[in-house]
């Protein structure tokens, strides 16, 4: 036992952690050496936030021990735990927008002279930072100018600030586009030849089996597997995270859109400068129309200006044969929904129960006319039957709030707030971002049977491999425009992919002629 | 906590459970109770009416200038006191409107624009009555006043209204969700903007009414009325837990808050403090409320 204990790196032994007696996390064994990045997966709910937040000092453990470089590892909280070398990059962005970089990377030790902060100091050892991170920008930069991407590498550049050797990494790669994706993990490659220990929670199962060298996998707080990657493939991992055989992620497509079918949305030259310019498309009855592109093509946007979130100067849009226009509110009314991509800003009310919310859009079916009086029967009866056509876990309570459930049965009764409006186009917008295997294969299925009843579905998604399994027509847009539309029998990655990058090729071509 | 205090003060002050006494306290906490439903309203759709008060003043003054004995329109009319008690509540639920059409649609903030049109209406009230109070208000108004049972009864009769309209009507499930997460709310499809000037137009509408009681309370108009009673509008709203960051709320809680200020400030009188006391005992009071609020937001946040 003894022998096998590391010299260098973590190990963890028999840790466990249970909130309000409920284990969260059993007693487990893990061990990462400096120099090897290890995965992490599990659904959502099975603990690795956890874990993570134990070994960065955010909570501690009832019971087990941990050791770093031999030593015994105790940390009382994250300020501790960064000061022993193990740094931690959450999901979410964590930089104060309204600072520069350099303020954000020294902004618990800044260097000083007689209580005053030596600015140029400041700037030139963060311009060092964020050369070992790749981004060539002014320290001085403020925050807020950058993309998503380049604030998740400053993130990484603040935890380099602190000379972690052991690097915790809670899903960084979420909101980064492809090209962005592809840089950090070849970044996380040096961070790790430089012999740090890195450790990498995801829901990515290909990117884990690109770029890790093993892969633990949590399961119900227990661990389920620990193994070195090239030792597994991809459905073997699903397999463990789900804890049963699954045959296909994506369920099956015939596509049974007819031609003749009638259009129920279409969307004239719809535009608005610097955003969208002249889309067309058009909907038909029982399709899903999957829009794909990279970050910044303007998709989200769309969709709000769909809905009269957004304004738009030229264009029409058709719902059923009669113009589209007002507020969110007449368009709600007229039978267009739409499911945001950022659920916690503008999907859910958090501290609202599940009726609050899955009758937030139809309540008005569920009043008297005059008075707005609520039918609490009607109402009942209507979120019970929804929420089983939903598929919501059947142990939540109606009267839970929004924020204790996780982030599958959130969706879930998003998607039953609309279906209670009884929408003929419901727009999605990354519907099935973090949320776990299982409940992307429900999302999934609600999807089709939505379509199938003889509505619109507009699923836009970053996931191309999720656009190809649900869709059976695909547009592609690239800077605002459509630039390639697909059918379900003519689906070509390579092709897609290109149609997404058309307008950018276009842009450095015409700048390489002047 | 309105209990404990309750029982605590009792043992320590003589006279505080006398008949009388407690009357005494009901009539002040009933209007109270009124103006503090419409701030409440307000602070569920994450916003706060710091003109309240100034509303109160306002249509106090217009009330009784109309029917003062001393030269108003409808001086000695048989029926000046309904008149009144029309459009004390009419003139409140405008300012009401100004104020929500302001934060709704102009897109101000709602610190801003109750603050400015608070200082306005003090502003215009005062200049309007030479600062003097209003007097000579016919014996069928001022009777009003009188009566302490009937005064509760209408505050409880306008809370229950307002804990049905919460609870139980669209409107109120929109105030919550707008309070909360107003992103959410709109995409939804809640008409956000009327529901959020709605607010504010019932608050002009409740401190309207409760400027009846006062008005005849004191039997005289005055263009400072309720000046120092912002503080134990908003006071009673927090510590009746309705959350300064909108979308939580809920009528008992307030009418717990409304009881809790007071009682605090008839103990705190009975024990022959000074005016200055009672208002640094309230301070304290208040702030430990919004520090319990600012907590308890932080926890849910995390």
């Amino acid at each position: 036992m003894t022998a096998r204990t590391p010299k260098t790196g973590l190990e963890i032994r028999k840790v466990s952690k249970a909130f309000n007696r409920v284990p969260v996390l059993h007693p487990l064994d893990l061990c990462i050496e400096p120099g090897r990045i290890l995965g992490l997966l599990g659904q959502n709910g099975a603990g690795k936030s956890t874990l993570m937040n134990i070994l960065g000092g955010n909570l501690q453990p009832d019971t087990g021990e941990m050791r770093l470089h031999g030593a015994p590892y105790t940390p009382q909280s994250s300020r501790e735990a960064r000061r022993l070398g193990v740094g931690m990059v959450h999901q979410e962005l964590n930089l104060f927008s309204n600072l520069t970089i350099s303020e954000n990377l020294f902004l618990i030790n800044p260097p000083t002279k007689l209580g005053l902060i030596r600015r140029k100091q400041m700037n030139r050892a963060a311009e060092l930072l964020l050369k070992q991170v790749g981004l060539a920008l002014d320290p001085a930069t403020l925050v807020s100018q950058l993309s998503a991407g380049q604030q998740q590498l400053v993130e990484l550049a603040r935890v380099l600030a602190d000379d972690a050797q052991i690097v915790l990494l809670d899903e960084p790669t979420t909101s980064l586009s492809d090209g962005e994706t592809a840089h950090f993990m070849q970044l996380i490659r040096r961070l790790a030849q430089e012999s740090r220990a890195i450790i990498w929670i995801s829901h990515a199962i290909d990117d884990v089996l690109n770029h890790c060298d093993r892969v633990a996998v949590l399961r119900d707080g227990a661990l389920v597997a620990d193994e070195p990657t090239r030792a597994i493939t991809a459905q073997g991992l699903v397999q463990k995270m789900i804890g049963r055989p699954v045959t296909q992620l994506y369920p099956a497509r015939n596509s049974t859109v007819k031609a003749q079918a009638k259009v129920i949305l279409r969307v004239d030259n719809l535009s608005q400068p610097q955003i969208i310019a002249d889309i067309n498309l058009e909907l038909r009855a029982g399709e899903v129309l999957g829009i794909f592109g990279l970050m910044g093509a303007g998709r989200s946007e769309f969709a709000r200006i769909l809905m009269g979130l957004d304004r738009h100067v030229s264009g029409t849009i058709w719902l059923n044969q009669r113009i589209l226009r007002g507020s969110p509110r007449r368009r709600s009314q007229q039978g267009l929904g739409l499911v945001t991509e950022n659920r916690r800003i503008d999907g859910i009310l958090p501290e609202s129960s599940v009726t609050e919310n899955m009758s937030l859009v139809a309540i008005d079916r569920f009043v008297t006319a005059i008075g707005g009086w609520i039918y609490p029967q009607r109402l009942r009866l209507a979120i019970e039957s929804m929420r089983e056509s939903v598929q919501l876990q059947s142990r939540l309570s109606n009267s839970q709030a929004l924020k204790t459930l996780s982030g599958g049965n959130q969706q879930k009764t998003i998607l039953g707030k609309w279906f209670l409006n009884d929408p003929r186009v419901l727009i999605l917008d990354e519907p099935t971002r973090g949320i776990d295997v299982a409940a992307k294969h429900e999302v999934y299925q609600l999807i089709h049977h939505f379509a199938d009843r003889g509505n619109g579905a507009l699923v836009i998604s970053s996931d191309l491999d999720e656009l190809l399994g649900i869709c059976d027509r695909l547009l592609v847009m690239s800077l605002g425009r459509i630039t390639g539309e697909f059918l379900r029998s003519t689906f070509d990655r390579e092709r897609i992919l290109t149609a997404a990058f058309a307008q950018h090729l276009r842009l450095s071509r015409g700048a390489q002629k002047q | 906590m309105c209990v404990t205090l309750f029982v605590v003060s009792a043992g320590v002050t003589p006279g505080l459970m006398s008949r009388g006494n407690l009357v005494n306290v009901l009539s002040v906490a009933a209007p109270l109770l009124i103006v503090a439903l419409g701030q409440m309203l307000v602070m569920i759709s994450g916003g706060i009416d710091l003109s309240i008060t100034a509303t109160l003043a306002m249509a106090s003054v217009c009330g009784s200038w109309l029917i003062s004995d001393d030269g108003g329109w409808l001086a000695g009319a048989p029926w000046a006191a309904l008149a009144a008690c029309f459009i004390m509540p009419v003139v409140g639920a405008c300012i009401g409107l100004g104020n929500g059409v302001c934060v709704a649609y102009l897109r101000m903030p709602p610190f801003i624009a109750t603050l400015t049109s608070m200082m306005f209406l003090y502003g215009i009230a005062n200049w309007a009555t030479h600062s003097k109070n209003i007097g000579s208000l016919p014996e069928s108004f001022i009777w009003l006043g009188t009566r302490p049972f009937a005064i509760a009864a209408l505050a409880l009769v306008l809370a229950a209204a307002a804990a049905f309209f919460l609870a139980s009507t669209k409107y109120g499930r929109w105030l919550y969700a707008l309070g909360q997460r107003e992103q959410t709310a709109l995409v939804s499809g809640v008409p956000v903007r009327v529901v959020q000037c709605g607010a504010y137009f019932l608050a002009g509408f409740m401190a309207g009414t409760a400027a009846i009681i006062y008005t005849a309370q004191l039997e005289t108009g005055s263009p400072v009325l309720g000046k120092n009673l912002l503080l134990d509008v908003i006071g009673a709203v927090v510590i009746g837990g309705t959350s300064l960051f909108g979308g939580k709320g809920k009528v008992s809680w307030t009418l717990g808050g409304v009881l809790f200020i007071a009682l605090l400030d008839n103990v705190l009188n009975l024990q022959n403090l000074s005016h200055f006391a009672v208002g640094m005992c309230k301070g304290v009071m208040i702030l430990f409320a919004a520090l319990l609020d600012s907590l308890r937001h932080r926890w849910s946040v995390e």
